[in-house]
């Protein structure tokens, strides 16, 4: 039995020397950016969005008898990121994802999963004649991802829980810290158990939709780091943060996660959200929308994009498809279509004059498509996702369970965040 | 017996056709146990990322950097730490109420199927559901503390870090004592009467015959359940992933298989979180060593 024992686990490392050392050789990219051919691209999981996609990809069809497109919904799993970079590593990636957060990006483009797609025929020019300066979603210079749709977060509210609170839901003139509290404290005082509650779980992206939008907005668009520096150990970082621990300080915002849907059912008044959001409560709650608090109460403040783009996978063999199909999808009538099926904005320039028969029709989106000029989004840097747990873990400690100072988490942050940077 | 049979039977056995139905058992330890472990050690000691198939890139002997990476990185000491608290909870827990709900189950009391069922239902129910149910009732404005009123800690049980791992281990060991009373049912089977028999005309009075004769006689299935009780614990992810959202208030129930998953699968560093994972091997086979050479029969 132990000679068996042994000569299983000399086969074992022999297998992991063989496995490991078959990995060289080769280039990155197994298709061409000139074959044509059919592909696969994956869709999000959103209802409209799926609905969306089908009817593209069916236009598509009809007109491409010889490259065909069939579109399915992303596999499951924890999170799109997470199916998508499984996907890489097993060389099972389709030819295009739509709906990738630019976070994961780099991480990708480090696993060499990407095309890029500025070395495509017209393609930064492509993208940026669609989408304006787009310079931050680049890695490196180059485009691995279009930016394609962005959903600008602004504080949605349940108007009839404003009421009650005695705030005017048409005009809440809750725009700076001061009165945002205030108006928090009527809410809560009238009976609601929480005047807003952003999520308080410690994932990597819940900084997105608590922290960031009001940093961007308190700085005009200040991103977590720029030039390979963390920004935020600043007056305006400690300004924001000392908002939201007097959030939960003053049991405004519950520091648990809801078992529910809370504005639903009613047990918070606000959330920070984007206009995906809109179509879950249009048949519940009488939603208005205003945008993100800042200390001097300015007007129009920038907030997160929290944009999705397309990218185009290594494992791709038709490059040359996929770059076509790619185009058809995201040009003018596409996006129109998109707008109108999700209420999602695409990242073009114009946005309310290319499609002002829609915001005429909609007028609850033109807040939305107003603020989508004035965004920022998460920073192109490596090793995003854990700057931004490192981000989370410390925000977690000092804002929701006031277990060390302000001051500690920020600078705490920045230097763990700097030291990722720079790796 | 000729050189060349002598030589087949030594490596062979005297029954080869014997190692041939056991194959596929060989080659399913090997590709779903050997290689991954070894393939985890061989990470753990380089600088190691994933990456598409056919890019080439270089992936150097660090040795034991990662190694001391993780071991002074606060987060996951404290996930180690965590996981302490977890097993000084729920391992004697574990052991103590299953044998002591087993023997009175054995005693022949009345709708014994029925309490079985009930003890074993929650081990089979799947644990997301469960979790659903606990967060209802010690949610902070769950039942238990609509119960409880005034004398409610604040704050609330799963986002108190002080309470947060000991509601875990307490949900653990609720959710799993089916199956470890299962096993100490089966092994009071085997404890002869006659020995009940002779400590009783001994005089021996009932808690004498469980200290003396109870539990010597299920010595083997105590060390099994101290073993299985600690792998559970050390592999712990489901609960506090849920329970406590993903790590709990400032990760006061972090653990090393969650911090495994961030690490490798989230942000994308396998050659850390392969480091963790060697040393949450070694822990657990010292600690079952111990729990094994504890409950050995002297």
């Amino acid at each position: 039995m132990k000679k068996i024992s042994a000569v299983a686990l000399v086969g074992a490392f022999a297998l992991v020397a063989t496995g490991c050392s078959a990995g060289g050789g080769g280039g990155s990219d197994s298709g061409s950016a000139e074959a044509t051919g059919p592909i696969k691209v994956w869709l999000s999981n959103n209802e409209q969005e799926v609905a969306w996609g089908t009817a593209v990809v069916e236009a598509w069809n009809a007109e491409h008898p010889d490259e065909k497109v069939t579109a399915q919904e992303i596999p499951a799993g924890s999170s799109s990121e997470e199916a998508i970079t499984a996907a890489i590593t097993a060389g099972t990636a389709p030819c295009l994802v739509y709906n990738v957060a630019p976070a994961a990006v780099s991480g990708w483009v480090k696993q060499g999963g990407l095309v890029d797609l500025s070395t495509l025929d017209g393609g930064s020019d492509y993208i940026t004649e669609r989408s304006g300066d787009v310079e931050a979603y680049a890695t490196d210079g180059s485009y691995y991802q279009l930016p394609w749709k962005s959903n600008p977060v602004m504080v949605m509210y349940n108007k009839a829980l404003f009421e009650a609170a005695g705030i005017d839901p048409e005009d809440p003139q809750m725009n700076t810290y001061d009165a945002f509290l205030d108006g928090a404290k009527a809410i809560v005082d009238s009976g609601v158990q929480s005047a807003i509650w952003p999520a308080p779980t410690s994932e990597f992206y819940q900084p997105w939709f608590d922290f960031y939008p009001l940093y961007l907005a308190e700085t005009d668009g200040t991103m977590l780091v720029e030039d390979g520096a963390s920004t935020f150990d600043s007056d305006a970082g400690t300004t924001v943060a000392d908002f939201w621990a007097t959030i939960y300080k003053d049991k405004l915002a519950p520091n648990e996660a809801s078992t529910d849907d809370a504005m639903s059912a009613g047990t918070t008044a606000m959330q920070l959200a984007g206009p995906w959001a809109i179509p879950s409560y249009a048949d519940t709650v009488d939603v208005g929308f205003m945008p993100v608090p800042t200390s001097d109460g300015r007007e129009n403040p920038t907030t997160f994009a929290d944009s999705k783009s397309v990218s185009m996978f290594t494992s791709c063999e038709n490059q040359g498809t996929a770059w076509e199909f790619l185009q058809f999808s995201t040009n003018v009538d596409n996006d129109g279509a998109l707008l109108e099926a999700t209420g999602q904005m695409p990242m073009r320039t114009g946005l309310t004059d290319a499609y002002a028969d829609y915001f005429a029709a909609n007028p609850n989106y033109v807040a939305f498509a107003e603020q989508a000029e004035n965004t920022a989004d998460v920073p192109s840097i490596p090793n995003s996702v854990e700057a931004w747990q490192a981000f989370r873990d410390e925000y977690s400690s000092a804002v929701i369970f006031a277990k060390e100072s302000v001051g500690d988490f920020l600078s705490n942050a920045a230097s763990k965040i700097d030291t990722l940077v720079a790796e | 017996m000729t050189d060349n049979r002598r030589l087949r039977t030594r490596w062979l056995g005297a029954q080869p056709i014997g190692g041939l139905f056991a194959l596929p058992y060989f080659v399913f330890v090997i590709a779903i146990f050997a290689y991954p472990l070894a393939f985890a050690v061989y990470i753990a000691f380089h600088d190691y990322f994933f990456t598409a198939p056919n890019v080439e890139v270089d992936r150097p002997f660090v040795g034991f950097d990662n190694f001391v990476t993780v071991l002074t990185d606060p987060r996951v000491l404290g996930s180690f730490r965590n996981t302490l608290v977890f097993l000084v909870i729920n391992v004697p827990l574990t052991a103590v109420l299953s044998l002591v709900l087993a023997a009175a189950l054995n005693t022949g009391i009345r709708w014994v199927a029925a309490y079985r069922v009930a003890f074993y239902v929650p081990y089979l129910t799947a644990s997301v559901s469960l979790v659903g149910v606990w967060m209802l009732l010690f949610s902070g404005n769950g039942l238990i503390n609509t119960i409880l009123g005034p004398l409610a800690p604040d704050p609330s049980w799963l986002v108190n870090s002080g309470l947060a791992m000991p509601m875990i281990a307490f949900y653990v060991t609720w959710k799993q004592l089916g199956f470890y009373i299962l096993l100490y049912l089966a092994a009071l089977q085997n404890v002869p009467k006659e020995l009940y028999e002779s400590a009783e005309t001994d005089g021996a009075g009932a808690l004498k015959r469980f200290l003396h004769v109870t539990i010597p006689g299920v010595r083997s299935a105590t060390t099994l359940v101290l073993i299985l009780s600690i792998i559970t614990g050390a592999n712990l992810f489901t609960e506090p992933y849920l329970l406590t959202n993903g790590g709990g208030p400032d990760g006061a129930s972090s653990t090393p298989v969650l911090l495994i998953y961030q690490l490798g699968i989230q942000q994308q560093n396998p050659d850390t979180a392969a480091a963790i994972g060697m040393i949450l091997v070694i822990l657990v086979g010292m600690l079952s060593l111990a729990a094994n050479r504890a409950t050995r029969e002297r």
